[in-house]
């Protein structure tokens, strides 16, 4: 338990919260680099799972997509980008590569949600003399909203935990505390890996909760029950 | 390590090519060695985490007021960073093979466990009610009509489970055993883009060969589903 009490000491210590490089800068850092390239992954997966789910086609390329990125290791792509010329080393390439990781569960609750709508009341939508787009935003998107919101929550928490593999690129964030940690020795800096640990799980908790309590507000009362078995989330149980 | 003062600086050369022959070429007896201990790992995760995920489905379809706590642990679980995951395990395990191996488990464990319960809980219950009334008792039952039926739900566990390790395995660059991992680091640390490139493509290749390997074998065990699945 030796190295349980130097993560207390380490965690109490003032100095590795407000230092330059400190615990709130990586923790600033990590949380930009999630948020921009879980927007980023929006940009790209939603448009493109309303699309798909708004027409019924490709529902083949969407588990394609989450059985491919589920055999990439994120490693990897956070290893590429950076040497890709045009990005170079830094966040820019770290929220590229995170982004990636984004889409899948994205896109396929977003495709999910629209193909959940129920074929009646399409009809009746088309019987209102609605025209396509008047049905993707007042019928479709509005009853897809627990879905999407289930696929934010699960692309969120994924991206946060994600993103402490970008210290082992050079890409920031608290990961930085335990590469570091383990650059010193387990002997010497046991204690910094473990509280390290401590902080990016405090964190993906955090997130986790925090998105299921949104979650559960933007999902519309009568819609609440009928998800509570939130299938599209099993179906992207993943984790890197 | 070895791998350390590899070819790799001695490549990094004004060409930085993406793929080259020469490289994997010059290094396949170290390609090969990352390779070995990448599909080892991977397997050794998977076994151990079925042989342990199964029982454990099986007393949560059994007991159901255990079902609860099981799945909302592996559902923390699944919330816990890989890094913080290592990073917790290594000071107390040490730095080794084991570290990784015990990290690779518990996320395949996850995985398997709720995979294989979804599996056993969808047998149709007058399957069931028949088991019963031909005077199957509770092993009988489940080694012969339950765990059969469940068996496509177990297998598409331990797909996943297997392709989510191998992807997983690369993680353990941290405390040393990553396997392709290493030489994706060390690549990457060497700025060197072939051996970056050339150890992600074996992984994705061997995350694919062994989700084909494990398709085809649930496709021999379970004759009867072969009409109904993709």
């Amino acid at each position: 338990m030796n190295e349980f009490n130097q993560a207390i000491t380490w965690l109490n210590d003032p100095l590795n919260w407000t230092n330059p490089g400190g615990i709130f800068d990586l923790l600033r850092q990590h949380l930009e680099i999630t948020a921009l390239a879980v927007l980023l992954g929006c940009l790209v997966a939603l448009p493109l799972g309303l699309a798909l789910g708004h027409f019924g086609r490709g529902g083949g390329l969407v588990v394609l997509v989450s059985n491919l990125t589920r055999a990439i290791p994120t490693i990897a792509v956070l290893s590429i980008f950076p040497l890709i010329r045009a990005i170079g080393i830094g966040m820019t390439a770290a929220v590229l590569a995170l982004a990636i990781f984004a889409i899948p569960p994205l896109l396929a609750n977003a495709y999910t949600g629209l193909r959940e709508v129920d074929p009646e009341v399409r009809e009746a939508a088309r019987g209102m003399g609605l025209s396509g787009w008047q049905m993707l935003w007042r019928v479709e998107l509005p009853l897809a909203v627990p879905y999407i919101a289930a696929g934010f929550r699960t692309a969120a928490v994924q991206v946060v935990a994600t993103t402490s593999l970008a210290a082992l690129a050079a890409g920031g964030g608290l990961g930085e505390i335990i590469s570091l940690g383990f650059g010193l020795g387990l002997s010497v800096g046991g204690g910094q890996v473990l509280a390290g640990g401590f902080l990016i799980i405090a964190l993906a908790l955090l997130v986790e909760g925090g998105l299921a309590l949104v979650q559960r507000v933007v999902t519309p009362r009568p819609l609440r029950r009928t998800f509570r078995s939130r299938p599209a989330r099993l179906a992207a149980a993943d984790n890197q | 390590m070895s791998l350390l003062d590899s070819p790799a600086l001695a490549y990094d050369a004004p060409a930085n090519p993406w793929f080259s022959w020469q490289f994997v070429h010059d290094n396949r007896d170290q390609l090969l060695a990352a390779l070995r201990e990448h599909a080892s790992l991977t397997a050794e995760a998977v076994l151990v985490a079925s042989l342990v995920a199964i029982p454990l489905a099986v007393i949560a379809y059994w007991y159901r007021p255990l079902t609860g706590p099981i799945l909302a642990l592996s559902g923390v679980l699944y919330t816990i960073p890989s890094l913080a995951l290592f990073a917790f395990l290594a000071p107390f395990i040490g730095i080794g093979r084991i570290t990784v191996l015990v990290g690779l488990v518990l996320y395949a464990l996850m995985m398997i466990v709720r995979n294989a319960l979804t599996g056993l809980n969808q047998v149709p219950e007058d399957v069931l009610d028949a088991a019963r009334g031909m005077g199957y008792g509770r092993f009988a039952r489940l080694l012969r009509i339950e765990l059969p039926l469940a068996l496509p739900g177990i297998l598409t566990g331990v797909r996943l489970a297997t392709v989510s390790t191998v992807a997983l395995t690369t993680v353990g660059v941290l405390v040393g055993h990553g396997g392709l991992g290493q030489l994706i680091f060390y690549g990457f640390r060497a700025n060197y883009r072939a051996e970056i490139a050339t150890a992600t493509v074996a992984a994705v290749l061997l995350a694919l060969l062994l989700d084909l390997v494990l398709l085809g074998l649930g496709r021999l065990v379970t004759p009867w589903a072969r009409g109904s699945r993709a």
